[in-house]
């Protein structure tokens, strides 16, 4: 471990906190700490951007670092935050399947994608490779968190962390993606979230609530 | 075996034996302030020890000598705890007897006894208490065993000396798998100490109690001996804690005198912040129902799981 030069053991520790919170995510029964813990995970990744900026002397990591440090620390927590405040919906996050059985799904998919990686790490040359692993077990635990989430505002979290976890991936195995690609994807989350933010006080002024259940209904008389 | 050695070694275990009550006044005095109350002497614990050691015990008629022995077999499974985790030097002549596996079970050694004790007399709360405290027992147990086995990893030992030797040599190594098991550990530690989130310490309402409830029956001198090794029991948790974590100012290998005399300071400054920062979670959280025990264990257990995982992956 001595020989691996300190920047990289900071992206390994970062991304050690990426999967930390992505857990803690998991583990979450109240909106307003998800929320919390959403902006901290936005944190760390532009974090570990921008050490990766650093070691490797790709201006545009940087540029990307401060779009995440703006958008998903920023930006988007302040949204969600408006978006409880005006929906008035503090109520404890409901799950389909309880929690320690959501945590055991969660850790037999770390251990899926840990090994899934492990191949295809192999083949990087990057020195921050050995992270794929955890930014795809990042991503698998932002799915499970939307697959087992009743109401629509943590299936909302759980996509936009899902889009940090696929950011770390394309940072840790590629350096990043093209400028164009990063800008587009950073605006698409935006208006995905501005759109959902429309979407929510439609389907609340429907069904009266927020549970996605609803939905599943295709009769009003059932 | 060194004159330096053995030196270590008995300097260690009386710091333990006599800050262990200092912690805990530390830790409630903290708790206190935080909790904008007036907080009550750090000097409380030892008062407290003094007061019962004075008194006559009154012991059930239809104790058994189990109750009898328990406090002085829980008393001296934590003093040995205390003499082998390495809290100031890692060159510890009793640390040779027992490895981090033995440690998790001279902790349940103590547990099975106080409970066997807290039956013993028949009341309600008692064995009300003792199923409690199993029942958060063998959720915490494992998982301290998995931080511990995380450590084990790294160092390729399950020698506590040497685990903390590799960890507080090594140049500057950042072990993401040790972020996890630290989280782990914490938790873990809260549990196995009745702390806030498990058990409140400071209470007496019988429908809550977990610990006080084991200890309804005990008065004078066996109390004494019971608070004395509550205290000793969070002085141990936090060294491992320390040891493991933040292993720095810890005096490596065959050291001389001189370092050894140097890590005490290094040492109770650990302590005091590690105190205030319990006092400080404790503020911030709120007592989970029992039932809820055992989610915040298994968080606790599959965290510890993931930092081996990690380990796996990173390779450190």
């Amino acid at each position: 471990m001595a020989n691996v030069p300190l920047w990289a053991q900071l992206i390994n520790l970062f991304a050690a906190v990426l999967l930390l919170l992505a857990f803690a995510m998991l583990a979450q029964r109240r909106v307003l700490t998800l929320i919390d813990l959403f902006a901290a995970q936005g944190f760390a990744l532009a974090c570990s951007t921008a050490i990766v900026a650093y070691a490797t002397h790709q201006a545009h990591l940087y540029w990307s670092a401060g779009i995440t440090l703006l958008l998903k620390v920023l930006l988007l927590p302040w949204l969600l935050h408006r978006l409880i405040r005006k929906l008035d919906v503090k109520w404890d996050v409901e799950g389909l399947i309880n929690i320690p059985t959501t945590m055991l799904f969660g850790i037999v998919l770390v251990v899926f994608s840990f090994n899934l990686a492990l191949p295809i790490a192999q083949l990087a040359s990057t020195v921050s490779r050995a992270t794929l692993g955890i930014a795809m077990a990042s991503v698998m635990l932002s799915f499970l968190m939307m697959i087992t989430r009743r109401k629509a505002i943590p299936q909302v979290i759980g996509f936009l962390s899902m889009e940090n976890g696929l950011f770390f991936a394309a940072t840790s195995a590629t350096y990043g993606m093209p400028m164009v690609v990063e800008l587009g994807i950073a605006l698409d989350v935006l208006v995905a979230m501005l759109i959902l933010g429309v979407f929510f006080f439609q389907i609340r002024e429907q069904f009266d609530s927020l549970d996605l259940q609803h939905l599943e209904k295709l009769k009003e008389s059932e | 075996m060194s004159p330096a050695a053995l030196l270590s070694q008995l300097l260690q275990l009386a710091i333990a034996m006599l800050l262990a009550p200092l912690l805990l006044g530390w830790v409630n005095q903290c708790r206190a302030w935080l909790q904008n109350k007036s907080a009550p002497s750090i000097l409380l614990p030892y008062r407290l020890i003094r007061k019962l050691f004075h008194k006559d015990a009154v012991v059930a008629v239809n104790a058994s000598p189990i109750f009898r022995i328990t406090p002085y077999i829980v008393f001296a499974a934590m003093a040995l705890a205390a003499a082998i985790v390495p809290s100031l030097a890692t060159d510890l002549p009793f640390a040779r007897v027992a490895d981090a596996i033995a440690l998790v079970g001279l902790f349940a050694l103590a547990r099975v006894f106080i409970a066997l004790a807290a039956m013993d007399i028949g009341t309600a709360f008692g064995s009300m208490g003792a199923r409690r405290e199993m029942f958060v027992g063998f959720l915490a147990e494992p998982a301290l065993l998995m931080v511990l086995f995380t450590a084990s990893l790294i160092s390729g030992s399950t020698s506590l000396p040497t685990i903390v030797d590799s960890l507080a040599h090594s140049e500057i190594a950042i072990y993401p798998s040790l972020a996890f098991a630290g989280v782990a550990f914490t938790m873990v530690s809260l549990a196995e100490n009745a702390r806030i989130p498990i058990d409140n310490p400071a209470t007496h309402l019988e429908l809550t109690m977990v610990h006080e409830a084991m200890l309804l029956e005990y008065s004078a001198r066996h109390l004494a001996l019971i608070e004395w090794a509550s205290a000793l029991k969070l002085f141990n948790y936090s060294c491992i804690g320390l040891a493991l974590f933040f292993p720095f100012g810890i005096a490596e290998g065959s050291a001389d005198w001189l370092a050894i005399i140097g890590a005490t300071p290094v040492l109770i400054a650990k302590l005091a912040f590690g105190g205030f920062a319990l006092a400080l979670i404790e503020t911030l959280s709120a007592k989970l129902r029992i039932f809820r025990a055992p989610e915040f264990l298994g968080t606790a257990f599959l965290l510890a799981v993931l930092g081996m995982l990690v380990n796996q992956l990173l390779g450190g």
